[in-house]
């Protein structure tokens, strides 16, 4: 029996994450430097996870409310208030969610009719356009260009906008490419919004990594608050991915509404990971600002060494991922990657995974370790001259 | 803080080579400043964290406090200095308290410690008393677990 044919439509047509093509070859080799994973090589600070540890033993291994534990959101808004110059009720306009993934998630199910067009820039995480598919919404993907930084501009906003556009996707600073706005870039894309009457989705979990400038977040631009879902978490920041922790915060309505998706989906966020949280929120500034000190040096030397090999490489303001041009080698990026792979045993991420204009590039991830940084960049120098012989 | 001594802090083990390259500086810029911290006695030199608790023939290690008479002029200086001096003592610091300093030693036995307190250390003039605690187990050294690092093996290799 051909069991496919039970398959949703919209499922069955989703494609496969170009991301997963490659891990299968990856998985299969050893001695790979990888610089292809996306998340922090620090494990989470010891407190934090002591904080988890500590909540088993007192028991707390029971359901949480829907939005999640109170003491978690007040802590939320206190951050957010201190750190991004926002202001939410802890009662009403927070919920915990099981990582930005399912705060994006929700918001699409809650938000989207079928037929609503979502934009979003590109290059950009993997799951947002199937996000959209999955609720029926028709992806708008706007493409932002490394002569920008890959910040993303209001002309290229509305180049690409079209009528039936109900939300704007955002995600600064942006996995893969590092690209973040200023604060005119994001005022532009704020007096948009306005005008088209866009809800905006805003990602920000990479925002503690901004390395210049500072980040800004949307949502606290006037008149946005109204109109903008700020999305955050844990596992970027705290190093804390597998403990799949995030938030999302907006006015009361839209958040009662992704509740309701929330409460008869997850029903709520693992409670160790809620515990641990609230330790990261309250006493994890310092470890924070450790990793990122570390990531911003490591950062300035990555991008440094892919500029002299010759693959020409942006600055990324935040993140941490470098987004270097490999056109120059005549290659594709995945015939480049897979090249690299099986010469040099390195692995970086074919930019097309995260869009079509991510083509000619790929995504070095710089959270691993000097030693691996340094012997990545040689072999990457080695491959990149062994190519140029070969012409 | 000086780049070289932050990167040596954070950095793992990097050769001079890999430093020079991570900090854009030739490996003779690298070398040059690592010769200045030495002259400015800011680096005084490097020592292997290892475990030693599967060797047979391991170290003995003990912990002792010890009362010293201030002296007019050096406060306790001159005998901690003194008391720093014998290859036996590790490290030793002057502390708030109930002792003045303490001294981490080690010797080849619990015989050999025990003999450097008793005909040594306490025979010392000022040394008005010494409490000696010696170590049966180490947990973390300079930083580092002993047992249970979890290491990349868990890790995914590659990740959105």
């Amino acid at each position: 029996m051909d069991s496919s044919r039970y398959i949703a439509k919209h499922v069955i047509n989703l494609p496969k994450s170009g991301i997963r093509d490659f891990f299968e070859i990856v998985s299969k080799m050893k001695d790979v430097i990888s610089l292809g994973i996306g998340e922090p090589d620090f494990d989470t600070p010891w407190h934090i996870r002591e904080a988890g540890i500590y909540a088993l033993e007192k028991g707390k291994t029971h359901y949480t409310s829907n939005l999640g534990l109170i003491e978690l959101r007040r802590a939320i808004c206190q951050y957010v208030g201190k750190n991004y110059d926002l202001s939410y009720r802890p009662e009403d306009e927070v919920i915990i969610t099981v990582g930005v993934s399912e705060g994006l998630d929700l918001a699409c199910r809650a938000l989207i009719n079928p037929g609503d067009k979502v934009m979003f820039h590109q290059p950009c995480y993997v799951s947002y356009s199937p996000s959209i598919t999955l609720t029926h919404g028709i992806p708008v993907p706007v493409p932002t260009f490394a002569k920008d930084n890959f910040a993303l501009t209001v002309e290229a906003l509305r180049a690409a906008w079209q009528p039936g556009c109900k939300i704007l996707m955002l995600n600064l600073p942006c996995n893969p490419t590092g690209g973040t706005c200023d604060r005119a870039q994001l005022e532009a894309i704020a007096k948009f919004a306005i005008e088209k009457d866009l809800i905006v989705l805003s990602d920000e979990i990479y925002s503690e990594l901004t390395f210049e400038g500072g980040h800004i977040s949307i949502a606290s631009l006037p008149g946005m608050k109204e109109r903008t879902v700020f999305l955050h978490g844990f596992s970027k920041a705290f190093a804390m991915t597998g403990w799949r922790i995030g938030y999302a915060c907006g006015p009361a309505a839209l958040i009662e509404a992704m509740m309701k998706v929330h409460q008869y989906s997850m029903l709520c966020a693992s409670i160790i990971s809620q515990e641990a949280a609230i330790e990261a929120l309250l006493r994890g500034e310092d470890a924070m600002k450790k990793m990122r000190d570390q990531y911003h040096r490591r950062r300035d030397f990555i991008v440094r060494r892919f500029n002299e090999i010759g693959l020409k490489c942006h600055l990324p303001r935040g993140s941490f991922y470098a987004f270097p041009d490999i056109s120059k080698t005549g290659l594709s990026e995945k015939d480049f990657a897979v090249g690299l792979l099986q010469t040099e045993k390195v692995a970086m991420v074919p930019g097309i995974a995260f869009g079509e204009n991510g083509q000619g590039f790929c995504r070095a991830c710089f959270a691993t370790s000097y030693e691996q940084l340094v012997e990545a960049a040689t072999r990457i120098e080695r491959h990149v001259q062994f190519l140029a012989a070969g012409k | 803080m000086n780049p070289v001594l932050k990167l040596l802090l954070e950095g793992g083990n990097l050769n001079t080579a890999q430093m020079a390259q991570v900090l854009n500086l030739s490996e003779a810029d690298v070398n040059r400043q690592l010769d200045d911290l030495k002259k400015q006695r800011v680096l005084l030199g490097w020592s292997p964290v290892l475990n030693l608790s599967h060797e047979e023939a391991g170290t003995v290690r003990a912990v002792i406090e010890v009362r010293i008479t201030p002296e007019r002029g050096g406060g306790f200086n001159r005998l901690a200095e003194r008391i720093s001096r014998f290859d036996e003592v590790e490290s030793c610091y002057l502390m708030s308290g109930g002792y003045d300093l303490l001294v981490f030693v080690e010797g080849a036995s619990l015989q050999r410690v025990a003999a450097f307190v008793s005909e040594k250390l306490s025979t010392v003039e000022g040394v008005l008393s010494t409490a000696t605690h010696f170590m049966l187990r180490s947990y973390k050294e300079q930083r580092f677990l002993l047992e249970g690092k979890t290491g990349d093996a868990e890790r995914l290799k590659v990740t959105p």
